[in-house]
């Protein structure tokens, strides 16, 4: 399986940058650091239908760093939602892929692209699926655990700066949120700075721990224990996984660097990230 | 009318288990008809607005029909990004209900006045914007507005407004209603100002002066068809709200406009700057010019003069009477 989500985490990479080199859009450093999060998510763990976007019983994936939509659509485009080759249309004039997440892409919950509104629509949707109809806590077996639906939201680890997002932290830890899981894609780098710089997180599994979360820091490129923190069992608590990343993960002239959160890449940088992606051109 | 919504959101509720209703941690001794009916079903988010309608959009999007509740500029302005992004983009079931709007927390200073909150919410697209004029027509709008799909925002007053109607209007979402007949000046009012623009019609009405009195419940959908036809019918428009520039005078006065009528046209309405100073709800009126007795002026002067020669006094270029061959400009 690990096998199976590196070979899409590197297909949709390569998606990513041949749509945003295409369009000479932003935020390829962004698409690039949550790669393997949503390839383990879309290749492993989602229970979703591509043939019925709409079924009730789906497990819902928020990305709320809308700006991560690129890599978003490729995911869901090698997962059946529509066809790959609409991708190339990223960002171009009349398509619904545009430069921020879109709901009107198949596959997509939630339009985000203003930072701190994916976790409280989150809590709305575990909310939602635990109560009334959801079994309460004291009358849940494993066996009727499945039948509820997870809510995962992705985060950046520069939105954690809004507001918005610690009052849903607060929310869900006091509700006991635990059909919800919120993923952290924490590369470091934030607009217009490092994150260190500009407003420091940390000790950030700390703050996350005393509003009543589970708490799993991991190597967010790492399928294996990305895989294992989303099986982690959490009864009786929302989970986060704080996942260390690294902004433009996978192209070595991009990681780490302030920079690829607005550029796009020319045909020979282009070229020189395929290559070394190892998927050709 | 606070009271007409819970007890009406309750009798919704008790037909249609979609109903849910989300507090931002106010309501005391008004929201406990429903809480204590329905406890799955209610929840205080706690003093975080953003947030309270962010979880509104999650829980509707499972198929929930989501009712927020909370005073003034808290469920309107403190999350409006919520709304807007979260809310009305994806067109969700969401219904935002503000109490004591316009200046009816006084006292409470310039913060606690919903006085900007039509024009904010009227923007947003898909959303349907109601400000009834009393219990009866507080009562029609919570109905509707449960069986209707879609965003929404309610704007109501506090508690102990008068009953208007008399008897049970029928009122159709989107449309006017008339509450008093008259042929000089038609007097459009929005919210609780209602029954003031009775008072007014009453208090002239003695004097021979003739004034038909609309209540505009709905905001968006806006009956333009009627102001239009008010407009040819009795030539002059007044419009009376507790609120600043932005909500129904703006309206009517862009109806007008576009409609290529140049009747007379009084917006009666709140001044835009802050209210400085503590007062009662009609002490803080008065000082925005919206006293009784200068509304009776205003709206006797506006009935009892030709709209013309009114035009004429600020220099405005007379309008010709519609589809009179007015010459073209080549």
């Amino acid at each position: 399986m690990t096998t199976d989500t590196q070979k899409l985490a590197t297909t949709i990479r390569g998606h990513a940058l041949r749509m945003i080199a295409k369009a000479k859009a932003s935020h390829v450093g962004s698409c690039l650091s949550m790669a393997d999060l949503l390839a383990v998510l879309y290749g492993s763990v989602l229970r979703v239908d591509p043939a019925n976007p709409q079924w009730p019983m789906r497990d819902r994936l928020v990305v709320s760093k809308g700006h991560g939509a690129a890599i978003l659509y490729a995911v869901l485009a090698e997962r059946g939602f529509f066809p790959v080759a609409d991708l190339m249309t990223y960002s171009q004039d009349g398509s619904p892929l545009t430069g921020h997440v879109s709901h009107h892409v198949p596959g997509v919950e939630l339009s985000t692209g203003s930072l701190g509104h994916g976790l409280p629509v989150g809590c709305g949707l575990a909310l939602a699926h635990r109560r009334p109809h959801a079994p309460r806590e004291d009358t849940i077996t494993r066996s009727e655990t499945p039948t509820v639906p997870h809510t995962y939201v992705i985060l950046s680890d520069g939105e954690l700066d809004e507001g918005s997002n610690w009052e849903a932290i607060l929310f869900a830890g006091h509700h006991k949120l635990d059909s919800l899981t919120a993923i952290v894609d924490y590369n470091k780098v934030q607009s217009f700075g490092s994150v260190k710089d500009v407003l420091d997180l940390e000790p950030l599994g700390d703050k996350w721990r005393s509003f009543g979360w589970q708490v799993h820091q991991i190597d967010g490129h790492d399928h294996d224990a990305i895989q294992s923190a989303l099986a982690a069992d959490h009864t009786g608590k929302p989970k986060v996984i704080i996942a260390h990343t690294i902004k433009g993960k996978g192209v070595a002239y991009m990681e780490g660097q302030l920079a690829w959160h607005y550029k796009s890449p020319d045909a020979k940088q282009l070229a020189d990230a395929l290559l070394g992606l190892e998927c050709g051109q | 009318m606070r009271t007409s919504f819970i007890e009406t959101l309750v009798q919704v509720a008790e037909r249609d288990s979609r109903v849910w209703l989300l507090t931002g941690d106010l309501g005391y001794s008004v929201l406990e008809k429903f809480s204590t009916k329905f406890p799955d079903r209610y929840l205080n988010a706690g003093v975080a607005e953003q947030n309270m309608v962010g979880v509104a959009a999650g829980l509707a999007m499972t198929g929930k029909v989501v009712f927020v509740y909370s005073i003034a500029n808290f469920p309107t302005l403190r999350c409006l990004e919520q709304f807007r992004n979260d809310v009305c983009y994806h067109n969700l079931s969401v219904k935002i209900v503000a109490v004591g709007c316009g200046l009816a927390y006084g006292g409470h200073g310039y913060t606690h006045h919903g006085v900007e909150d039509i024009g904010v919410m009227s923007l947003l697209p898909h959303v349907t914007v109601m400000a009834p004029g009393d219990p009866v027509e507080t009562r029609w709008a919570t109905r509707t507005l449960a069986e209707h799909a879609g965003p929404a925002y309610l704007r109501l007053g506090k508690a102990g407004e008068p009953v208007v109607h008399q008897s049970e209007p029928r009122i159709e979402l989107g449309k006017a209603v008339q509450v008093i007949d008259g042929t000089q000046a038609t007097l459009i009012s929005t919210g609780g100002m209602l029954e003031t623009a009775v008072r007014i019609a009453t208090i002239l009405a003695a004097r021979r002066v003739s004034v038909r009195v609309l209540s505009m419940p709905t905001l968006r959908p806006f009956d333009a068809d009627r102001v239009i036809a008010e407009a040819k019918r009795t030539g002059r428009i007044i419009t009376l709200e507790e609120h600043g520039p932005g909500g129904l005078g703006t309206m009517v006065g862009e109806c007008l406009a576009q409609a290529g009528l140049g009747v007379r046209f009084v917006p009666m309405r709140l001044q835009p700057e802050p209210t400085l100073c503590a007062g009662s709800q009609a002490y803080l009126c008065g000082r925005h010019g919206l006293s009784l007795e200068r509304m009776v002026e205003v709206t006797e002067e506006v009935a009892g003069t030709p709209a013309a020669d009114r035009l004429r006094d600020y220099g405005v270029p007379i309008p010709q009477p519609v589809g009179s061959g007015r010459e073209r400009v080549s």
